[in-house]
């Protein structure tokens, strides 16, 4: 009985896992034919007569977008990594007037989604000529990193009070207490924090899409989506743009699951 | 006897304006730490949503100076624009159908990972890729998936001797079709909330149902089910948010098309702000979605005495 329901159990998890996994193998396999070979009737899902200049060929297009990429999501992770842990540790340990106000109000404007402002925000960076520059696709969201402020309080109110009194008596500013003792303790939020916003810039369609016109600034998502016009019917090229654009959020995800995982439970955040 | 009052007093006194110079200090480290996110939040959010609060009061392109108009940006939506009402009504169809398949595919799925089970990390894995996947790569395969004449999709059905739909460019298949694959790269998210749960759940309920002689369907039924209605609430909650605001698999898979059928509400003001200029009327727009989300929100936040069960 036991080992009846347990294979059944397995049959219908590895039906699922194959609808889940069959498009993204048919991608990298489609990234790896001849583009004569990328459609068939019945269709194929393992490579045949593989093919790697595909990624040559495709890898001459993007080497800039995928460095405005990187270096946005470096950006942004590095920036909402300090600015998050500051305000937490501030709102979770020190004592000031209207701390708690200030705490409140912050947690209200995350009510309000972002679509509402979108539109106004765009007519301002207009304004101070940051349309058409990389600075809207960072600044803003790296001065403005609630729900990561929240998460990053949570973690500060975790830690005994007995390692910060340590360093009240070896004589260590607010600043240095924060920085060299605090900080190391909240390791595993900050690698939530830093996986997700990692993955959440990487990803981004809508920010791009709007702010940049051009090209040598624009990133990689929607580099690939303007490619899918200029190069609509060379498909295995596409699909290769889209494994390079793919394969790093696997590293990340594969390395770093458990923090990823840990986040979305914590705080339910999403982009 | 005053000497010595006199002496206290000083001494306090000198006591309080150290306290004093020292609360002050305390307050100014606090607001310094705390001020890359004020300055932040005000300048990129409390503002521009006077900004927005204000342009959805004129008729303005953004550029030229704002002319006021009142409400004439609200009464036009629901008396003349055709679009805004096909657009609302495609995107409450997108959602009605995208999230009782997340969260119930999801259920499944958890229930099926929080069971022992070797390899069980690569199927939870495997389930939850497509979820961090770039929307544009997804939105890439699928648009060749369903292609009508050499499509994957279509292709599998032809062996199945069913001729397949026009999917992408049929006005009746093509929001089924983003649906699809909209479930597909959502189903992740409900899979590990729920799975969560699943794993907090307190072991003596169940020890009991079985003493009780409950079989499983009924242990699922009475007791699952019932312990992760806060989880369910959340996922409504979370999923209609976000549902009501798709884009990206709209923009690469369908551009709204064709005609408008898969055009939702975002891509609307997303066209008429970005492609027609016409930023109080796209304004307007956000606002109407925002009182629409808030007011289903606080509705199921109110709703929840009669279905969510908390131990």
């Amino acid at each position: 009985m036991r080992i009846v329901g347990k294979t059944s159990q397995y049959v219908v998890m590895s039906l699922f896992a194959v609808a889940f996994l069959a498009p993204l193998v048919w991608m990298i396999s489609a990234s790896l034919r001849p583009e004569a070979k990328v459609l068939s009737s019945p269709p194929k899902f393992l490579p045949t007569d593989t093919q790697w200049s595909n990624y040559g060929d495709v890898f001459s297009l993007i080497p800039v977008f995928l460095w405005n990429s990187v270096k946005l999501a470096g950006l942004n992770v590095i920036g909402i990594l300090i600015v998050a842990s500051m305000a937490g540790y501030a709102f979770a340990r020190l004592r000031f007037a209207g701390r708690d106000i200030a705490f409140m109000v912050l947690l209200a404007t995350s009510i309000i989604p972002g679509i509402a402002y979108l539109i106004p925000q765009y007519i301002v960076f207009q304004h101070i000529g940051w349309v058409d520059t990389q600075y809207p696709l960072w600044v803003p969201k790296v001065l403005t990193p609630v729900f990561a402020t929240f998460l990053m309080r949570q973690s500060f109110l975790t830690i005994p009070n007995e390692l910060e009194d340590a360093g009240k008596i070896d004589g260590a500013s607010t600043f240095g207490i924060y920085w060299r003792i605090m900080l190391p303790q909240t390791k595993p939020a900050l690698a939530a924090i830093g996986v997700f916003t990692f993955l959440e810039s990487w990803n981004d369609l809508f920010g791009p899409l709007i702010y940049i016109t051009s090209e040598n600034l624009q990133t990689l998502p929607v580099a690939l989506a303007q490619f899918q016009g200029e190069y609509f019917t060379k498909i295995s090229l596409l699909m290769a743009g889209a494994t390079i654009s793919v394969v790093p959020v696997i590293a990340v995800f594969l390395f770093a699951q458990r923090y990823f995982i840990q986040g979305i439970t914590m705080t339910g955040m999403k982009g | 006897m005053a000497t010595i009052t006199m002496a206290r007093d000083t001494s306090e006194q000198v006591n309080t304006a150290d306290v004093r110079r020292a609360r002050r200090k305390q307050n100014l480290t606090g607001w310094l730490f705390i001020s890359p996110i004020v300055v932040g939040v005000v300048a990129f959010q409390f503002f521009p949503i006077l900004v927005s609060i204000v342009a959805s009061l004129t008729d303005w392109n953004g550029i030229s100076p704002p002319k006021f108009v009142g409400l004439k940006n609200f009464s036009e939506m629901f008396t003349d624009d055709p679009l805004f009402l096909q657009t609302f009504k495609n995107t409450v169809y997108f959602t009605l159908a995208s999230i009782p398949l997340t969260i119930g595919i999801g259920l499944v799925l958890a229930l099926l990972c929080a069971r022992p089970i070797r390899g069980v990390a690569f199927f939870r894995t495997a389930y939850f890729a497509p979820y961090v996947t770039n929307v544009v790569a997804i939105g890439f395969v699928w648009f060749w998936f369903f292609q009508p004449d050499n499509g994957v999709i279509n292709g599998l059905l032809s062996q199945l001797g069913i001729n397949g739909p026009q999917w992408l460019s049929s006005s009746s298949w093509a929001m089924p079709a983003v649906i699809m694959v909209s479930v597909w790269q959502g189903i992740g998210y409900p899979m590990i909330i729920l799975l969560a749960g699943l794993q907090g759940l307190p072991n003596e309920f169940y020890e009991s149902a079985k003493i009780d002689g409950a079989s499983a369907a009924q242990r699922l039924r009475f007791i699952t089910l019932p312990l992760l209605t806060p989880h369910f609430l959340f996922l409504l909650i979370t999923q209609f948010i976000s549902s009501f605001q798709v884009f990206g698999l709209i923009y690469v898979m369908t551009k709204g098309g064709p005609g408008h059928a898969t055009s939702v509400y975002i891509y609307n003001i997303y066209q008429n702000a970005f492609s027609y200029g016409k930023v109080g009327y796209a304004s307007a727009m956000a606002w109407i979605l925002f009182v629409v989300i808030a007011a289903v929100t606080f509705l199921q936040w109110k709703l929840q005495k009669r279905w969510v069960f908390y131990s």
